[in-house]
């Protein structure tokens, strides 16, 4: 528990602005067990490693700065036209007026605040469990953060192919909240299920996902982080990939001062199949962090890191993403692009792209770019009649493309590509 | 329609003067054909007329129907009228080729003040005007070039004026790449947009491609400047004689 001063300073005062929540056996021993691992880890800091390119300072400070509520009345709401069943968060706190009844053939949800009194749950096996795991190499003290104080989220039990997606709507109604949600998704072996989310959450939102994906089931994850200006987030996914598994994750994240997704990935069985995609668009104020760790540890299995970055305005964009295969994991086949379209000089895209590699038969393959806009595309379109900020908004698109493709569902897709276009033609008004 | 007088072009990264008085004038409901050596300034001509940045004006003026063209940005020149088929159409992945044609033709039309095609019109006329260059829905789906061969590129070139009616084309090596076939049937597309309204500047190596898309004039560029004009008998000329023989007529 040697820390730095400064850390464990940092660390004391945001320990001691919060309390254990109460729970039952499972639940409590949990909680204490990803407690000392922050009080191990101490939290972020600039010295850190992983947080060279982001300043974790306002994640972890005691209170979530202020952050003034944006009204998108003239826009609609992620995934509104899709059939789906919809569970509300607001600032952080599920509600039960405004949400679906929980039930859907194929699905058993639970709210982790209900299951944490309980003794026994099945969730036990896999709270905080796969968040340790991600733990190493590279520490993750947010995470652990959330483990151990998460009052709400969900725990989904996927024991067939619901009939539509589940959808998690954040909304954020307080100037000063700090969210923390917790939520376990299980997929049984062959099901299927289709995860979407969106809404700014809170002030502060720290989230954590833990998916475990059994042999030959598959997971589809799509979120939108919104056009609320001034909100912050730093999220987690962990996923841990059986036999002949998928999961596919797909972010798009426009606006906010300040977001970190980070994805840690699994593949345990051999012929899994992981892709995470992102597409950013930030103008100003914005900061946006993909932080990716995908370890291949089975036969022949797929992963894809498919990253695009938008800036303009002095935006940054932050890219880690990390290929780890181990040993004895012939046959992979990785990939990795991460790349930025900068429309002026004063943004900045910071990208670290890392391959670590111990077996002798596996293809990787990764880059990185940073660039302007094509010229010559922009002057063959305006050589059509199309005005340069309309022609500049369809390059942007045209660049997002690669990561937006990644989406499987044509009409999530086309969901996805009508609000960015939407986004790009309100921003020209 | 279209006036060239005295135009003086300088490319603006080499610091180098490659149009030196270029006189051309192309009147409505006629086909004009430039030919020329490489090098000789055909296609800066065109893209100066389209207002392609890096090309410098030093002196001269362009008009199309009397109305300043050079003071325009590109996509003003393209709502008053003017259309280059590019020699090396640009491929814009992610981008549907009916989104970027519909946002084309709705672009230059609310420039004009015109009001909108609506989806449905647009559809209707668009797959109309691709059968007839067999350009098939694919083609249309899919992102504007990629992966398009040679001749379908050109082919959604011409599409492209098809829908999108300007009064004024340059076409610039619009046979480069082209199979016979394929030649055949981009300027079947360009023969019938043919009007009295409308004119056509036609910029090529060959008199092939004048076989089938017949000019009433033809001139010869060479080091910046038009220095001989004829008849289509010009074309046959140059196919059987070379340069050399204008050249050394003209020094």
């Amino acid at each position: 528990m040697a820390q730095p001063q400064a850390k464990q300073t940092t660390l004391e005062a945001r320990l001691g602005a919060m309390a254990l929540p109460e729970g039952g056996l499972w639940a409590t021993a949990a909680r204490e067990a990803a407690l000392t691992r922050v009080q191990v880890m101490g939290l972020p800091d600039r010295r850190d490693e992983y947080w060279k390119f982001t300043r974790p300072e306002s994640l972890v400070q005691v209170e979530a700065p202020h952050a003034a509520l944006f009204l998108n009345d003239d826009e609609p709401d992620s995934f509104a036209d899709v059939d789906r069943l919809k569970l509300v968060f607001v600032d952080g706190v599920f509600d039960a007026e405004a949400s679906d009844d929980l039930t859907l053939e194929g699905v058993r949800i639970d709210r982790l605040g209900m299951a944490t009194k309980s003794d026994i749950h099945w969730a036990r096996d896999l709270y905080g469990v796969l968040e340790e795991k991600g733990q190493t190499p590279v520490a993750r003290p947010l995470a652990a953060l959330n483990t151990a104080y998460a009052t709400d989220g969900v725990l989904i039990h996927v024991t067939g192919r619901p009939s539509k997606p589940i959808n998690l709507v954040y909304v954020h109604k307080s100037e000063v909240s700090d969210a923390i949600l917790h939520h376990v998704i299980k997929l049984d072996p062959e099901t299927e299920v289709t995860l979407l989310e969106n809404g700014p959450a809170a002030a502060r939102f720290n989230k954590v996902m833990e998916v475990d994906v059994a042999e030959g089931a598959r997971f589809h994850h799509i979120r939108t982080q919104g056009r609320d200006h001034e909100r912050r987030a730093a999220t987690h996914i962990f996923a841990r990939l059986g036999a002949q598994s998928l999961f596919k994750s797909f972010t798009l994240t426009a606006n906010g001062v300040m977001t970190r997704n980070e994805c840690v990935i699994e593949l345990l069985g051999d012929d899994a199949v992981a892709h995470v995609a992102g597409a950013a668009m930030g103008d100003g104020d914005f900061h946006q962090d993909d932080t990716v760790f995908v370890t291949h540890d089975a036969q022949r299995c797929e992963s894809r890191q498919v990253f695009k970055k938008v800036l303009r305005n002095g935006a940054t964009g932050v890219f880690q993403g990390k290929i780890l295969v181990k040993p004895g994991a012939q046959k992979t086949d990785g990939y990795q692009i991460s790349q930025a379209l900068l429309l002026d000089e004063d943004s900045q895209f910071l990208a670290k792209p890392e391959l670590e590699i111990y077996a002798d038969d596996v293809a990787c393959s990764h880059g990185s770019t940073s660039g302007a806009i094509d010229e010559d595309a922009l002057y063959y379109l305006r050589a059509r009649g199309i005005p340069r900020t309309i022609a500049t908004d369809l390059l942007t698109l045209s660049f997002l493309a690669e990561a937006v493709e990644e989406i499987e569902d044509e009409g999530l897709r086309e969901d996805i590509n009508s609000q960015l276009a939407a986004w790009l033609e309100r921003r020209r008004r | 329609m279209l006036e060239i007088k005295n135009l003086h072009v300088d490319l603006e990264e080499e610091d180098k003067t490659i149009l030196k008085g270029v006189n051309l004038t192309v009147e409505a409901g006629t086909v004009h054909a430039i030919m020329g050596p490489n090098g000789s300034g055909k296609s800066t001509l065109s893209y100066v007329l389209s207002g392609r940045d890096g090309y410098t004006v030093t002196d001269g003026s362009a008009t199309l129907a009397g109305v300043d063209l050079l003071d325009m940005e590109p996509e003003e020149r393209a709502a008053a009228g003017l259309f280059l088929a590019f020699q090396y159409p640009v491929e814009i992945p992610g981008v549907g080729n009916m989104t970027f044609l519909r946002t084309a033709v709705n672009a230059q039309r609310k420039a004009r003040g015109e009001e909108e095609m609506s989806a449905a019109e647009f559809l209707k006329v668009v797959r109309e005007k691709a059968k007839t260059l067999q350009i098939d829905a694919d083609m249309l789906k899919r992102p504007v070039n990629v992966g398009f061969s040679g001749g379908e590129k050109k082919r959604n070139e011409i599409l492209q004026m098809a829908m999108l009616e300007p009064k004024m084309c340059i076409l610039d090596e619009t046979d480069s790449g082209l199979d016979v076939d394929a030649m055949k049937l981009v300027s079947d597309g360009v023969n019938a947009l043919r009007d009295a309204g409308r004119a056509f500047l036609v910029i090529t190596h060959y008199q092939r491609l004048l076989d089938h898309i017949k000019p009433d004039v033809v001139h010869i560029m060479y080091d910046g400047r038009i220095i001989k004009t004829g008849g289509p008998e010009l074309a046959l000329e140059v196919e059987q004689n070379g340069y050399a023989d204008i050249l050394a007529e003209v020094a």
